[in-house]
């Protein structure tokens, strides 16, 4: 029997259970012996013009090395071209608070504190814009020689007309707020410069993309780069690459000669790790009052943060994603993306597709309160058939392999949706007779499909047997808590027969694998794994013809015996070899096969989600009390891995809905900043979690998977979402913003109540 | 005592708690991962019971009797129940906030031996985990329950003087 699709624990967890995870700050290498400490200086002011800085009193605090700023970087090749290009180290201005002006380089940690306060930076203030609308106008302009704050646009109005042949048509404008990633290692690196090389050990996603960043920014060859992930603290999205203020480490250690170490605070981290989402919605759907929609708008602002990061390209996916699980006659879209002065934007678990999904399942919902049909039966008669596959949206898209309806009514019969309503009608009649108590409830729902390894790169993998018959892989999958190691393993035990403890996993080491792109987008097991798969077979091959040479049988006459890890002719045990004894006749080259597989297409997975929240509608605050989910990925490798892939997405898709917003004041200031501030979801605010399991799969690669990492966030946010506004629609509210707060929820009450 | 070890060192009155685990002590297993006493990465235990150890000055801790995850298990390596159940239900991905997290878990065993699930969250409020939605680590907390998480016979927690008592052992040893 395969091990493949069984319960499999994970071979990572008995160090972190014992020992605790390696991750940078936590690197005690020589390579590092003496690092010193970097402290940033960060701007408190939004906008400003940079009139001066003196680093005086700071050089002479005790424990000092350095303080550097942009003038210390006159080594870097100037970059390049657009007046809107990202600095290092600020030079003549800064853009939000947070951004990167001075680092302070002392020989502990504690002295870098103290330092940092002694810079004294003169800043000339400019007016801050942070609004949508005072970005789009352009009375403050972010960059000189620009003539507007508007980066990228895309897409067309709806043209004229195509609403008309609907009985219904609702609009509305909401926003999709800015959320922090938040993984519990915030951003950190270490850096040593020798013998003409700079080595970068960092907390990232991909240490290829890294390593290629990093030799630009410096203006070395990528070959005088070595960038190592240790154990990485999670990551979202916000750990692709590597950003500025590493990039700032590395430089400094090049700089100085001598190897330093950089961990960020929470507070910094905050700041100045990339947010997510930032989208202002216009949502325009119409159709008739049999249910059928008709015709779908989504005009998109995106907040981009003071320079072009993830807004250039993350609007544009979650265009593509628009039309979401629905059949359309019409479906269209647009957008802008403006700078503000806050924070910029990156990639966030989702990346621009719960954006769509979140639009247009409330949009759905608001069409099916308009009409006063079911949530669940107007999603049910738009959906596109499951036999419409391979179906091609209005955007483009090719969505590869779905059933869209069996994922509704599995949530809806996993969950008891009759019995839920009845119960929610139970209780809003006792309510209207004065009895019950306040708390009413509330059910959402939300169907999905989304886009994995949609970025049009490959990934490679190299595995090789050795004489004690043990396998390595070599993977450009980079994990930071997914779990690769044992999943991989897997893969090469299902095909070779070696035992798990016998397979290590390499990831995350430029000098170790020089090729890979690394882990974001849901792509490392449909990409990865298949390049693991890939490879291993060869490897079998290769061994099956040493084999037979040794055997002196024809290779078409062996076979190995996975259970046991031999090689034998058919049927005969007197025969066997083992691994160890084909990898030594093989010699050291012998059993290794590199592999860098490239999909066709992306895989689009998809699912249906139900959340069931109670609010009580004397104090506004909802509780999410149920969550059941189909997440159909495809084939499911380990269902514990992506169990937890789904949980952990659930999570984080219901903080969006509830909870969480990085908020700016009107001058830009932060207002939150810590976590005291930021409303991170607790264990107490969740429930325990109901998934169904459902297993369509794809053609587009030979393991028949598709990713797992986002979905459970693209579904969650706008079934929790659509559960809080469901439960006091029967009040008479139609709309609360995210996160559904108690306040927001008591002021749509009472508004609700005023119009009534 | 670290573990069960003496620690000293000399250090700034201003050192927190968890950066002399990780310097002085050398045990890095402890994170941080806030600045507010917000996430309970550093939780450890303090005479048995636990502690965000970014909010404890190392100072606070002269004489008294620290552990880490790295003192958990027992000396032969036995994994402490906590720490078999978080492998067994999947407790932890990225594994940052495990260290804290099963700290927080064995203290809450202790104080409470078998909760219930609505125990068990309330009890982990504050420890954030961005990865696994807390739905493993409650069903973790909870079969370490059935396992007898709650006691400290076999673990690296019996024979420094807490096994039970909450109370500090009396070695003259001294945490500086």
């Amino acid at each position: 029997m395969s091990i493949l699709g069984t319960r499999v624990v994970r071979t990572e967890d008995p160090r972190l259970l014992t020992q605790g995870g390696v991750y940078t700050d936590d690197l005690r290498i020589p390579e590092l012996d003496g690092a010193a400490r970097i402290t940033f200086v960060h701007s408190p002011i939004a906008h400003a013009r940079i009139t001066g800085i003196d680093t005086g009193a700071a050089l002479a605090s005790p424990g000092v090395v350095a303080v550097l700023t942009a003038a210390d970087m006159d080594e870097i090749p100037a970059a390049g071209g657009r007046p809107t290009t990202e600095p290092l180290l600020a030079a003549d201005r800064v853009r939000y608070v947070g951004e990167a002006v001075a680092i302070v380089v002392t020989e502990q940690g504690y002295q870098g504190e103290d330092a940092a306060e002694l810079v004294s930076v003169d800043y000339d203030p400019l007016p801050a814009v942070v609004d949508f609308d005072d970005a789009l106008a352009g009375g403050t302009l972010l960059f000189d020689g620009t003539d507007s704050n508007v980066i990228r646009t895309a897409g067309e109005p709806a043209p004229p007309g195509t609403f008309d042949g609907c009985e219904v048509v609702v609009q509305r404008t909401f926003p999709n707020q800015r959320v922090a990633p938040l993984p519990l290692e915030g951003r950190a690196a270490a850096a040593r410069w020798a013998d003409g090389r700079l080595t970068l050990w960092a907390s990232t996603q991909n240490a290829q993309l890294a390593r290629d960043a990093l030799a630009a920014a410096v203006g070395l060859d990528a070959a005088a780069v070595r960038v190592v992930a240790p154990d990485v603290g999670g990551g979202f999205g916000a750990k692709i690459a590597v950003d500025r203020d590493t990039i700032i480490v590395a430089w400094a250690a090049k700089h100085l000669g001598r190897p330093v170490r950089w961990v960020e605070t929470r507070n910094e981290n905050l700041l100045g790790m990339v947010h997510g989402r930032a989208q202002r919605h216009t949502i325009t759907i119409g159709g008739n009052r049999d249910g059928r929609i008709l015709a779908y708008h989504l005009d998109i602002v995106q907040d981009s943060g003071a320079y072009p990061r993830g807004a250039t390209f993350l609007p544009g996916l979650t265009q593509l994603m628009a039309s979401g699980v629905y059949d359309l006659a019409y479906c269209g879209s647009a957008f802008r993306s403006v700078l503000t002065n806050t924070m910029p934007i990156g990639a966030y678990r989702g990346a621009g597709r719960p954006e769509a999904t979140a639009a247009i399942e409330r949009a759905v919902d608001l069409f099916a309160a308009e009409i006063g049909m079911d949530p669940a039966e107007v999603r049910r008669r738009n959906l596109v058939a499951p036999e419409a596959f391979p179906y091609t949206t209005a955007s483009g898209a090719v969505y590869d392999t779905g059933d869209y309806a069996a994922a509704l009514d599995a949530v809806l019969s996993g969950a008891g949706y009759a019995g839920l309503r009845n119960e929610q009608a139970q209780r809003r009649a006792l309510s209207s007779q004065g009895q019950g108590g306040p708390v009413q409830l509330g059910i959402g729902l939300a169907t999905y499909v989304e886009i994995t390894a949609g970025d049009g790169g490959g990934e490679t993998s190299r595995v090789v047997v050795d004489a004690t018959g043990a396998a390595t892989v070599y993977t450009g999958s980079s994990p930071h808590g997914q779990g690769h190691e044992t999943a991989f393993a897997m893969l090469v035990t299902d095909q070779l027969g070696i035992p798990m403890d016998k397979i290590t996993v390499i990831h995350g080491d430029t000098d170790q694998v020089p090729i890979g792109i690394g882990t974001f987008g849901s792509r490392s097991l449909q990409l990865g794994g298949t390049a693991v798969h890939q490879a291993t077979l060869q490897v079998k091959d290769q061994a099956r013809e040493v084999a037979a040479g040794m055997i002196e049988a024809s290779s078409a006459d062996l076979e190995l015996d996975t259970a046991t890890g031999t090689w034998q002719v058919r049927g005969d045990p007197d025969t066997a070899l083992s691994w160890a004894e084909v990898a030594a006749e093989a010699g050291p080259a012998g059993l290794a096969a590199d592999v860098e597989f490239r999909a066709d297409s992306p895989t689009f997975p998809f699912g249906a989600h139900l959340a069931v929240v109670e609010v009580d509608t004397q104090t506004g605050k909802a509780t999410l009390i149920r969550h059941v989910t189909v997440d159909d990925a495809g084939k499911v490798l380990n269902p514990v891995l992506a169990e937890g892939q789904r949980h952990g997405g659930i999570a984080q898709g219901a903080a969006q809905a509830l909870l969480e917003e990085v908020r700016y004041d009107a001058e830009g200031n932060p207002q939150t900043s810590t976590l005291a501030d930021y409303a991170a979801i607790t264990a107490t605010e969740l429930p325990s979690f109901e998934l169904l399991a459902m297993e369509t799969p794809t053609s587009v690669n030979a393991l028949g998977v598709k990713g797992i990492g986002e979905a459970g966030t693209i579904g969650a946010t706008p079934a929790v979402h659509n559960a809080v506004i469901d439960a006091v629609a029967h009040l008479g509210v139609r709309h609360i913003d995210m996160p559904a707060t108690p306040q927001r929820i008591w002021a749509a009450i009472n508004e609700a109540k005023g119009s009534a | 005592m670290v573990n069960g070890a003496p620690v000293a060192a000399d250090v700034e009155d201003r050192m927190l708690l968890v950066h002399f685990v990780r310097e002085a002590a050398g045990l890095t297993a402890t994170n941080v991962g806030c600045d507010t006493t917000s996430c309970g990465a550093c939780t450890v235990l303090l005479d048995g019971e636990s502690v965000k150890s970014c909010t404890i000055l190392a100072a606070q801790a002269d004489g008294r009797q620290v552990t880490t995850l790295e003192g958990l298990a027992s000396p032969g390596g036995e994994l402490h129940p906590m720490q078999r159940a978080f492998r067994a239900e999947h407790g932890l991905q990225c594994g940052f906030c495990t260290p804290g997290m099963v700290m927080a878990s064995v203290s809450l065993l202790q104080e409470n031996p078998h909760p219930t699930e609505a125990e068990v969250r309330a009890g982990l409020e504050g420890n954030l985990c961005r990865c696994t939605g807390y739905h493993n680590i409650v069903r973790a907390v909870l079969a370490a329950a059935e396992l007898g998480g709650a006691g400290l016979a076999g673990t690296g927690l019996a024979g420094t003087g807490l096994a039970g008592t909450g109370l500090a052992g009396t070695g003259e040893e001294r945490a500086s």
